[in-house]
This record gives structure tokens, C-alpha cells and sequence, in this order.
């Protein structure tokens, strides 16, 4: 029983990555129709950020929190304005090639410089040691991303769906014209919120750090999962990537437990049985 | 009346000063040229209609002046202020604001998010209670989703929004198209109203009749170009050639 309840804790870790990033993903897409295959370099930029904080300026992983998806951001805010803004009204494919193309490179580089292996970062010490629940173990650093992951992610919800920010980026979602005729800054609007989608990024990164170590390929390994999850939830779906990012995360840890051969697909298979029963996922809308 | 005459001596009510002056107005959409060089002017206070038949050029007409026509040549001063370089936010900043002819309300928002999205640009929009007043129906449908609203109430919403603005310069885009008569009528009230209140309206219509029971100037617009002028004094004089230009 101790081994379906440790599944089901990483399970929920790695369901707290997949709803960050699937978030972030959900927020870019409905506000700037961009499939933003860079997300999981960025997601990887987000644990080398803490890691060079780290390691070269002596900064803690506490600041790295809230540092590195700045830096990452603002990273992300002028890949906005200098490559992906002119993509605006083009197909789909074109902004998903472009951001693969920077995914590939940035990694490239990481990559060279750094390798394949992963760098140590370690867990604070205000996070280290664990809890007997009784029923199991819990790693205080595990419990916490879960808590923090969830917090993050509902207030990213609250912010979009219910303060008069949110009702902007929604509106700008339906008619950006109409919304800047209204005299908002629609292309500042939507550089802060491709900002704030790759922040989101880099902050799983930095949550990734102490579990997964800090290396050039970790977001590649996670990008395909989280797509999938996009897709079972639905383009552009805050709450959607949220209750599936953290669903799926379960999902998978309970068939490690139970068939474990299928815990590497089954994120996939259930994405096919959405795309043929509801293609536009299951809240989402048409891309 | 040709072009160039209302270039150079174009109607003018007696309401107030010259509030937006537009000259040799040209517009495109890619590479389809719409606008021809369009002139007319609107005084402050004062209501004018743009009458001419579908795809005489009067929405782009409209959507040039509020910047939202990409390629666009000429002329476009609000208060003084040369605004044809000008982006659609900050025109908007400036006090000018555009309710478009699909209504543009916000399916993914509630009606009262519908309602208070326009930022305040500037002092003197309507408070809450008066567009209540003006439109007690959105008042009950607050928390309804904007596009469940009826024809007729998501017209109301959709000028309500910009009343709380305090733009002063309204455009209104065929504000009357396709709703009840009784919605109609409803709607003139409060352009009448609106006009009391001091705000200048600047009218897209295709209904002539509600037109006139609103407008004190016309303009006709045809094949991208302003093709005659009067105001409503003259409008019984007018009526043969106006039946002409719009084909009724």
C-alpha cells in the first residue's frame, strides 16, 4: 500500500509540473494563437537561472523563485517582440515551427556548454527531511512543490478569469482589434502575457531543480507529455490545464502502480480517446 | 454637391466648434482601395449621419478614423489633433469612441464585465446609475453572458460601455440593423438623450427614417467618396435626390 501512495505523491509532482507548464502553454495559445514549442527550453532556462543565481552570485533557491521567472520572462518578452509578434494572423504552423527552432537552439547551446548530465541543485534547508503520515513518508520538498504548484496555478486562474485584468486578456482573446479601439495597449498586453506564460515555465523549472537536477534536455524529456496534456484538456483552457495537468499526473502514477509497462504511454493512448471522441479536448475550443 | 465643394465649404450646424475634420480621407484593405479621399466635418454637439448603400465605404469610413483600417492616406483631425498616424488605443485616449455594427460584445465575459471593459479614458462618462436609467434592462442581466442578451440588449450594452468611458465623441455603426422597431425607437431616445447630454455622434445608418428623427447634418457616401451634403432643414429639399442616392 506504502508503494500506491508513494506513486500517487509522484504523481502528483509530476502532475504539478505538467499543470504549471500546460498553463502556460493554455495562457499563450488563447492570447497570442501561438503553440509555443519553445516552452520546455524555457522550462529548462527557468533550473539553469537558479542554478547560476546559485552557484555565481550566492543567491538562494527562495529569490531564484521569484527571480528566475523574471529573467526568464523578460528572455521570453523579446522573443515575443522581435520574432513572434510578426507572426500574428499566420497559420499555426508557422509559430510552432519558429518556437521549435529556438527550443532546438537554445538547447543546443545549453547543450554544449554544459552537456548532458544533470548539475547538482540542492533541496533548501528549510525543505529538507520528511513527514510520517502514518499511511507513508512525505518529503517535505515533494509536499511543497505540490502545495506551491496548486497556489501558483489558482492564482493564475483568479487573474484571468476574475479580476478586470483577466477580463482584458480574455476580450483581447475574442477581438484584439475591438479591445485596442477600447484604448488598450493590445501588443503590450499580449508581450506581458507571453512573459508571463514563459515566467510560469521557468518556475516549474526552478521547482524541477533540487528533484530532477538541472540539465539542457529536461524540458525536451517533459515537452511532449505536457502538449499532450494541452491537447486532452483543451487549447487555450485555464482551468482545463489545470484539472488535467494535475488528473494526468495521477493517472500516470497509479499505472506505474498498478501496470507499469503503460505508465510511459498512457498519457498518449488517453490523448488519442479524447481527440476521437471531443478534438477540441475536453474544455477547450477550437484552435 | 460635389467632393471638393464640401472640402471647402462643408455644412455646419450651429451647435458648436469644429470637432473632427476629415480630408482627402483613403483607405485600403490589402490591396483593394476603398476610401477615395473622403471630407466632412462634425461640430461639436451635434449628430451626423453617414447615409450611402452597402459598400458605399461608410464602415471603413468610421474604422479609419479610429485608426482600426491598417493602410489609410489623408487627413484626420479630433479637436485640432492630426490623428491619422495615430494607433486605435491611443485615438481612444483621446476621447473618441466606436461601437462597431456586429456590437462586438464579449462571449467569454459577463455582461457587467462587458460593460465596465473600456477603460476610463477620461472625467465625465456616465455614471452606472444613469446608463441604468438610459437601459434598465442590462441593469437585471448583469451576470448573464454578454452574448445571451437579446438582439436589441447587446446593442444597449454595447453602447452603454462606451458611455461610461467619457469620450465625448461617440461612432455609432448602424445601431438600429436588425432590431425590433420598438428597440428603434428606444435607441433614438437615447441618442436624443446623448445629444442633450453634450456628446457629439457620429452615425453609420442604413435606416433612413430613424436617421432623420435623430441627425442634424447627412452625409452621402458612395463609391468611397462623400457625393453630397445637407442638414436637416433641408431634408424635405433633399428627399427626391436622397431616394436616388440610396436606391429606395
Amino acid at each position: 500500500m506504502q508503494a500506491l501512495y508513494a506513486q500517487l505523491l509522484v504523481g502528483l509532482i509530476n502532475g504539478s509540473f505538467y499543470a504549471l507548464l500546460s498553463l502556460g502553454l493554455a495562457v499563450i495559445f488563447g492570447m497570442l494563437n501561438i503553440i509555443n514549442f519553445a516552452h520546455g527550453a524555457l522550462y529548462m532556462m527557468g533550473a539553469f537561472v537558479a542554478y547560476f543565481l546559485l552557484n555565481l552570485g550566492g543567491i538562494n533557491y527562495w529569490w531564484a523563485l521569484l527571480l528566475a521567472p523574471i529573467i526568464v520572462g523578460i528572455f521570453g518578452m523579446i522573443l515575443e517582440r522581435t520574432m513572434l509578434q510578426w507572426l500574428t494572423g499566420l497559420d499555426h504552423l508557422y509559430g510552432l515551427l519558429l518556437t521549435f527552432g529556438i527550443a532546438l537552439i537554445v538547447q543546443g547551446l545549453f547543450q554544449n556548454y554544459f552537456g548532458s548530465s544533470g548539475l547538482p541543485y540542492a533541496i533548501p534547508d528549510q525543505l529538507r527531511g520528511g513527514m510520517n503520515l502514518g499511511f507513508m513518508f512525505l518529503p517535505v520538498y515533494r509536499g511543497w512543490v505540490v502545495v506551491f504548484s496548486l497556489v501558483v496555478c489558482l492564482a493564475t486562474w483568479f487573474l484571468i478569469e476574475k479580476t478586470q485584468l483577466g477580463a482584458y486578456l480574455r476580450a483581447a482573446t475574442e477581438n484584439p482589434t475591438l479591445v485596442r479601439a477600447f484604448g488598450i495597449n493590445v501588443p503590450r498586453m499580449i508581450t506581458l502575457t507571453y512573459g508571463l506564460g514563459v515566467g510560469l515555465a521557468a518556475l516549474a523549472g526552478v521547482l524541477s531543480a533540487p528533484i530532477n537536477q538541472v540539465r539542457p534536455l529536461m524540458g525536451a524529456d517533459l515537452i511532449i507529455v505536457v502538449f499532450a496534456v494541452v491537447v486532452i484538456g483543451g487549447m487555450g483552457s485555464i482551468m482545463g490545464s489545470i484539472i488535467t495537468g494535475f488528473a494526468l499526473g495521477v493517472i500516470e502514477g497509479l499505472t506505474k502502480y498498478f501496470y507499469p509497462e503503460a505508465s510511459n504511454t498512457v498519457v498518449f493512448v488517453l490523448m488519442v480517446l479524447v481527440l476521437l471522441v471531443k478534438p477540441t479536448g475536453l474544455t477547450g475550443r477550437a484552435a | 454637391m460635389p467632393d471638393t465643394a464640401i472640402a471647402e465649404a462643408p455644412a455646419r450646424a450651429a451647435t458648436g466648434g469644429n470637432i473632427l475634420q476629415v480630408r482627402n480621407l483613403e483607405a485600403w484593405y490589402g490591396e483593394s482601395h476603398i476610401l477615395h479621399g473622403i471630407n466632412f466635418d462634425v461640430n461639436a454637439g451635434e449628430v451626423v449621419t453617414l447615409l450611402g448603400r452597402n459598400g458605399a465605404g461608410k464602415t471603413t469610413t468610421l474604422k479609419s478614423i479610429m485608426g482600426i483600417i491598417g493602410k489609410r492616406a489623408g487627413s484626420v483631425k479630433f479637436n485640432d489633433q492630426e490623428i491619422i498616424r495615430a494607433t486605435s488605443d491611443k485615438i481612444a485616449r483621446m476621447g473618441i469612441a466606436f461601437c462597431p455594427e456586429e456590437r462586438g460584445i464579449f462571449s467569454s465575459l459577463d455582461v457587467r464585465e462587458n460593460l465596465m471593459l473600456p477603460p476610463v479614458v477620461r472625467e465625465g462618462g456616465l455614471p452606472l446609475d444613469q446608463i441604468f436609467d438610459l437601459f434598465p434592462n442590462l441593469k437585471e442581466r448583469l451576470n448573464s453572458q454578454g452574448t445571451k442578451l437579446s438582439g436589441g440588449e447587446q446593442q444597449m450594452l454595447a453602447i452603454a460601455r462606451i458611455l461610461r468611458t467619457g469620450a465625448s465623441f461617440l461612432m455609432l455603426d448602424e445601431p438600429t440593423e436588425g432590431l425590433a422597431p420598438v428597440i428603434i425607437q428606444q435607441i433614438g431616445h437615447t441618442i436624443a438623450r446623448l445629444k442633450k447630454e453634450g456628446f457629439t455622434i457620429l452615425l453609420v445608418e442604413q435606416n433612413f427614417r430613424f436617421a432623420s428623427t435623430v441627425a442634424d447634418r447627412y452625409y452621402v457616401v458612395e463609391h468611397g467618396k462623400i457625393i453630397d451634403g445637407f442638414s436637416n432643414s433641408e431634408l424635405a429639399a433633399n428627399m427626391d435626390k436622397l431616394h436616388t442616392y440610396l436606391g429606395v
